[in-house]
């Protein structure tokens, strides 16, 4: 590596440390710029009743005291207590739902890649054939079908029309549905972006300096385009991710799964303020990390790029 | 003419080629056809597309409909029929399935009176479900359209004058964009939007805007805040390149202003550019929106949206499942002839930028 890179590399981890600081400092402040707290809006309580629950929630300290606080406390992976789910801790509710979401979500992720790439390698050696035609058009109608959109109509046709699979998404086979509609979009995001890179690849000079050696086409294809042909993808990592977060809200909301996309929706229609800023502080830096690695690999990876 | 004879071998040149030209080989010179503007160049391109002028079409006949049928369909979006002041609730009007008439309307029509079919049927509240599908698609399609615009006008200037100015200004202003890039956008409109919803309902009481939602004021303002980075980013790229070139030194030597050269000279070089990202802004705006009311972040109720429609048909599913798809039908082919027509556009205007 050379010392560009490591200084790139070095940038990119301060500049994410500084979104997450960003992200942390907006959340918090918007938040707490909510006229009347979170407490407006229950049953009708005393004032002396909302003076101490403010109180045990160390509210009525200067918003700058809270701010340093709370920032203190979430480097630690302190979110603080649930104000509506009584006795429990924003980071338990967090972690049960984590573990449902981030299985849902890997395992969405690698079909996407899987079948993306297969598809998009075929329909490029395949190209402007029927099958090329096929795979462009059905994967164009998926990048523009909204999830909620896409989850619902699976739930129409699989769980309710013919019974296929379970419609609630708390057994493991209830996860199909979950994610098969995670995965499509960033499937066919992918299979475009493999196509492409792909064709041009396979235009270059050294693929045909492989073919004029008598290099065998199942090795040209794998060691010499593939490799080479895969690089654009990595960039599509973070933002996949990122997909795979937001579409996990309102999937596990069709599909009823006990993830953390649905503990984040139901906390915003509860308004509960705590859960809210806790789980977008968690799926933020998920996010950024996520963002963070893809840009380093590809860094790492084509040392040529210059991502400036 | 033997004396111009060109010897065979020799180095003389053959003077026959340098007789004046005669009348017939200066027609071949006349160019016949006029001569084409880039606009004009690209058009021609884009008319040869099919996909992007059937898409683009589409667009047009949706969003006329959009606008027109409101106007005389007989029923409104937060009509609930059936219910009449005073009057017990006639339930026989609820989810009515597409063509089907209720109890009452059957009688009056047996008594001659005509009655207009109910397309798609009603909801579970009894109001006309084509007119709200119509209303959904107003909503989405303004939604999309005047987020790219908000996008546009401040990307727009963010980003030209940070080009323009380079140095301190450029890197100050550069350093804000790839902090607000690389905010988890989603996350930061539910965020906003769940908080803006009472600080903004307070301001907006009685105001026309308060019909249409707190929600997507604050949509509106988190496309405001989040969303003109990467048009600043386009932007401030082309406007980097272009300033280094000649005619921006002649009009800089000639006396004109920053503001001057930015409008009448950066800004109408890029504009291909900058028409083509507005464009494909649009169905992401329309995407965010109906995300966002699908999850009861979006419109107030009663005012529908593609994304609310498909969320309230999800409680009716086992019975109703076309409350489901007709909207996402709808916004599917929104959002796929926006793409498409946007994807036309960039190919015939932009060579440059193929993606």
């Amino acid at each position: 590596m050379s010392q560009k890179t490591l200084k790139y590399i070095l940038k990119r981890i301060i500049l994410a440390i500084f979104t997450v600081w960003v992200v942390i400092t907006v959340t918090f402040f918007v938040m707490h710029s909510v006229p009347g707290g979170p407490f407006v809006g229950e049953k009708a309580v005393t004032e002396a009743v909302q003076k101490q629950m403010e109180a045990k929630y160390g509210l009525d300290k200067p918003l700058m005291e809270q701010y340093w606080t709370y920032l203190t406390d979430v480097v630690q992976f302190k979110f603080g207590p649930s104000l509506k789910q009584r006795g429990r801790m924003v980071i338990d509710i967090m972690a049960d739902g984590l573990r449902t979401s981030v299985k849902l979500g890997v395992i969405a992720a690698v079909l996407a890649l899987i079948v993306g790439v297969v598809l998009g390698s075929v329909a490029a050696l395949r190209r402007n054939t029927v099958l090329d035609r096929i795979i462009m058009i059905i994967t164009t109608a998926f990048v523009s079908m909204p999830s909620f959109i896409m989850g619902s109509l699976l739930l129409v046709a699989f769980a309710i029309k013919t019974h296929l699979f379970p419609a609630n998404g708390s057994t493991p086979a209830g996860l199909v549905l979950p994610v098969i509609t995670l995965a499509l979009y960033p499937m066919s995001y992918i299979t475009r972006l493999t196509r492409s890179s792909m064709l041009d690849v396979l235009g270059q000079d050294y693929i045909r300096t492989a073919k004029a050696k008598g290099v065998s086409r199942v090795k040209m294809i794998f060691v010499h385009a593939l490799k080479n042909a895969l690089i654009p993808v990595i960039t599509y990592f973070g933002p996949m991710l990122a997909y795979i977060v937001t579409g996990s809200l309102v999937v596990e909301q069709i599909f009823a799964v006990p993830g953390i996309g649905r503990a984040f929706v139901s906390s915003i229609t509860n308004r509960d303020y705590m859960m809210i800023m806790g789980t977008t502080i968690v799926l933020a830096v998920l996010i950024v990390i996520m963002n963070l690695i893809s840009d380093i690999l590809y860094k790492v990876v084509d040392p040529r790029i210059n991502l400036e | 003419m033997s004396e111009n004879k060109k010897k065979l071998f020799s180095m003389h040149v053959n003077v026959d080629d340098f007789l004046p030209a005669s009348d017939k080989e200066k027609e071949y010179m006349v160019q016949m056809r006029p001569t084409t503007t880039a606009f004009k160049d690209g058009m021609k391109r884009l008319r040869k597309n099919k996909v992007a002028i059937v898409s683009f079409w589409i667009i047009v006949i949706i969003a006329l409909s959009a606008i027109v049928i409101p106007m005389f369909w007989p029923y409104k979006y937060e009509t609930m029929l059936g219910m009449t002041p005073g009057k017990p609730v006639d339930a026989s009007y609820k989810n009515l399935k597409p063509f089907e008439y209720s109890t009452t309307e059957l009688k009056k029509m047996e008594e001659g009176e005509k009655i207009f079919p109910h397309l798609f049927g009603t909801d579970a509240s009894g109001r006309d479900y084509f007119i709200r599908v119509v209303y959904g698609t107003r909503i989405s399609l303004a939604v999309g359209f005047f987020a790219s615009i908000i996008v546009l006008v401040i990307g727009l200037t963010i980003g030209a004058i940070s080009g323009y100015a380079g140095g301190t200004v450029d890197l100050v202003i550069m350093r804000i964009v790839d902090i607000i890039y690389s905010l988890p956008d989603t996350l930061m409109i539910i965020l906003l939007a769940a908080a803006l919803k009472d600080r903004i309902s307070a301001m907006l009481e009685g105001t026309k805007i308060e019909r249409l939602g707190t929600n997507m004021v604050a949509l509106f303002i988190v496309f405001a805040l989040l969303y003109w980075v990467s048009m600043a980013r386009l932007v401030r790229g082309q406007i980097l390149s272009l300033r280094e070139q000649e005619y921006v030194l002649s009009a800089q030597a000639s006396g004109a202003k920053g503001g001057w050269i930015i409008r009448k000279h950066l800004i109408p070089n890029c504009i291909s550019v900058i028409v083509i990202s507005t464009a494909l802004q649009i169905p992401n705006a329309i995407f965010t929106e109906s995300f966002l009311s699908f999850l009861g972040l979006g419109v107030n109720a009663p005012m529908p949206s593609l994304g609310s429609l498909a969320s309230d048909a999800l409680n009716g599913i086992n019975s109703y499942p076309y409350r489901l798809v007709i909207p996402a039908i709808v916004v599917s082919l929104i959002v796929l002839s926006l793409n498409l027509f946007g994807d036309g556009l960039r190919d015939a205007f932009d060579p440059k930028i193929n993606g």
